[in-house]
């Protein structure tokens, strides 16, 4: 098997490679005093203190971190409905419509999701007069669309997780339908938010996370659905990258990645201390 | 009897709520996900028009009573221009499929490492493999573009370490996508895979070795058939929106890169032909159906992808 473990490592490491040799360049060449991303003319700081005056991309960011909020929060909100009623409700009449209606949006091809998305809005506006135009409503309608279905993908695996947990606590405390009793003697809304939804709360956050993340990094579908004066962060990029490489371009990026790359860190090391924790009080 | 009205009132609100709970979601998803893509069909059915919106109602009531536009004059023009049209779906299908493969050939041997390492690294490979993920993969294209560019940082190298005369074109050919979809979909394909893995007994390995098995007969006869279902999940992971696929054929491809989504973009905004962009995406929606139907039916068996099935809360 020797031979064996030194292909799957120089593989496995030309993949890493493949993934980060990029990233990696990029941040040190936006310390670069020249243009481009090849001759090192001197470090710099100037493409970020540029990235601080440019007043389009600014505005840019500042329209996408809003679109993001929203379209995030409405996502785990409808997810979370989404969640429950696939986890908890049995299987009630449309069960198979919404299990279908709710996982095609995860395989659609973003630019079929994003040219369907403004047809209708186009003939919703001709009918009711609403929405009226393009602009950040609709991307984040679009946004929260898609957004919801990945939301409860992850809040279902942990509810699963949680109702089994709690059946078996249950049984073990000789209890048989525990739910039934408790259902009675307190409204339901009240049991979940008190109960559940902190058991939960990770996924939540997770799938918050996750709905903002393919909202601010949404390229097509904003395309379509946005009008003037609504440019995303994505869009106002795309149409500088088609222009040629432009080094502010670099330092921003090297500023959301280290952003994203300390959250990510940073939660998986909570998340393995938590764990840890646990195993020792075991 | 006046128990039973009790519990009937007690649990109204439950009831109620229960159904808000389920239309909720439903009528949204049903208003802004299924009407837009009835909507798309009914466009791809009508023709263009100067004016806004630029396509004619497909159908109305007007002075003279109810009329149609309906014509299937797209759907011809798309079958007219064949090689147009079906090039670059016939592109996109192989593209995307190459990419599938190529993402398989680095994933399945990096899965293996994540899934064979102790549980530190574990962690660690694992964060490395989700941080490109959790990145903006625009981002990300843009920086290869500064690797991959004639004056980018390969060619730099190459030419200052004297391995190469003159710079390689690297942009704008096949080589290029290929590393595009690779750097924006090897996480898809990484996670199912790793997870099929890191649930294969090192036990059963063992014996095998122990028994004598080469280690390609231990790998043809017990890991791949073991870790065909992640292979399976991780395929259509990335085959799927890789035929689709815009951002990657528009920044690293070049005009003879074709493919269905960068098509469909210059239908839409550069000729501004939306019915003949509606009838390219009902064409796209076609193409994949069988595999879309087809992740539904795995999902149903196994996989990794937790996505909503009544089977599976049935079987529960």
């Amino acid at each position: 098997m020797g031979r064996m473990n030194g292909l799957v490592l120089s593989l496995g490491a030309l993949g890493f490679g493949i993934l980060y040799l990029p990233i990696i360049i990029m941040i040190i060449f936006s310390f670069n005093a020249g243009k481009l991303v090849s001759v090192w003319s001197g470090a710099s700081l100037k493409w970020y203190a540029g990235l601080l005056e440019n007043d389009q991309l600014l505005s840019a960011f500042g329209t996408s971190l809003l679109i993001a909020l929203w379209a995030a929060t409405i996502a785990t909100i409808f997810g979370i409905c989404i969640a429950v009623a696939f986890v908890r409700f049995g299987n009630f009449r449309s069960r198979l419509a919404l299990s279908a209606i709710a996982s095609a949006p995860l395989v659609m091809p973003e630019i079929v999701t994003g040219l369907s998305m403004l047809l209708l809005f186009i003939s919703m506006e001709s009918l009711f007069g609403w929405p009226s135009g393009r602009g950040v409503d609709t991307i984040i309608i679009a946004h929260a669309t898609f957004g919801m279905c990945f939301a409860a993908v992850v809040i279902q695996a942990r509810l699963r997780d949680f109702d089994m947990a709690i059946e078996e606590a249950a049984a073990d405390l000789g209890a048989t339908q525990p739910f039934i009793f408790l259902s009675i003697t307190l409204p339901v809304i009240v049991l979940f938010l008190s109960i559940t939804l902190p058991v939960i709360a990770p996924a939540v956050v997770a799938a918050w996370l996750l709905a903002f993340t393919l909202s601010f990094d949404d390229l097509v579908i904003a395309s379509f659905v946005s009008g003037p004066g609504s440019s995303t962060l994505p869009i106002v990029i795309f149409s500088k990258v088609r222009l040629g490489v432009t080094p502010e371009i670099n330092a921003l990026a090297t500023v959301m990645i280290v952003v994203v790359a300390v959250a990510v860190i940073g939660a998986s090391w909570a998340i393995r201390r938590r764990l840890s924790g646990r195993d020792q009080n075991q | 009897m006046v128990r039973g009205m009790a519990k009937y009132l007690v649990n109204l609100p439950a009831v109620t709520g229960r159904r808000l709970v389920i239309a909720l979601p439903l009528i949204w998803l049903a208003v802004f996900f299924f009407l837009p893509l009835i909507e798309t069909l009914q466009v791809s059915f009508t023709s263009a028009r100067r004016g806004i919106p630029p396509y004619e109602p497909l159908w109305g009531i007007g002075d003279d009573g109810f009329f149609t536009n309906f014509t299937t004059g797209n759907y011809a023009l798309l079958l007219q221009y064949w090689s147009d049209y079906f090039g670059p779906a016939f592109n996109s299908i192989k593209l995307a499929f190459f990419s599938t493969l190529v993402c398989l050939i680095f994933a399945y041997p990096m899965s293996w490492w994540i899934a064979r390492s102790n549980e530190k690294w574990r962690t660690i490979l694992l964060v490395l493999v989700m941080l490109p993920f959790w990145t903006s993969s625009l981002l990300r294209i843009y920086a290869l573009i500064g690797l991959l560019n004639p004056n980018g940082f390969i060619n730099a190298a190459g030419l200052w370490l004297g391995l190469i005369d003159a710079p390689i074109q690297m942009m704008q050919t096949d080589f290029s996508i290929y590393m595009g979809m690779v750097l924006t979909y090897l996480p898809l394909m990484i996670l199912p895979l790793y997870a099929v893995m890191v649930r294969l007994d090192a036990d059963l390995l063992d014996a095998a070795a122990d028994l004598g098995g080469s280690g390609m007969q231990i790998f043809r006869t017990i890991i791949l058939p073991l870790t065909l279902p992640g292979i399976i999940a991780g395929s259509l992971l990335v085959f799927i929106p890789a035929v689709g696929e815009f951002v990657i054929p528009a920044l690293l491809g070049g005009p003879d890169q074709l493919m269905m989504g960068k098509v469909l973009w210059t239908e839409f905004f550069r000729n501004r032909d939306w019915p003949v962009a509606s009838a390219i995406a009902m064409l796209l929606l076609a193409i994949l159906t069988v595999p879309i139907i087809y992740a539904r039916y795995q999902d149903g068996r196994d996989t990794v992808a937790e996505m909503p099935n009544p089977k599976r809360a049935e079987a529960g």
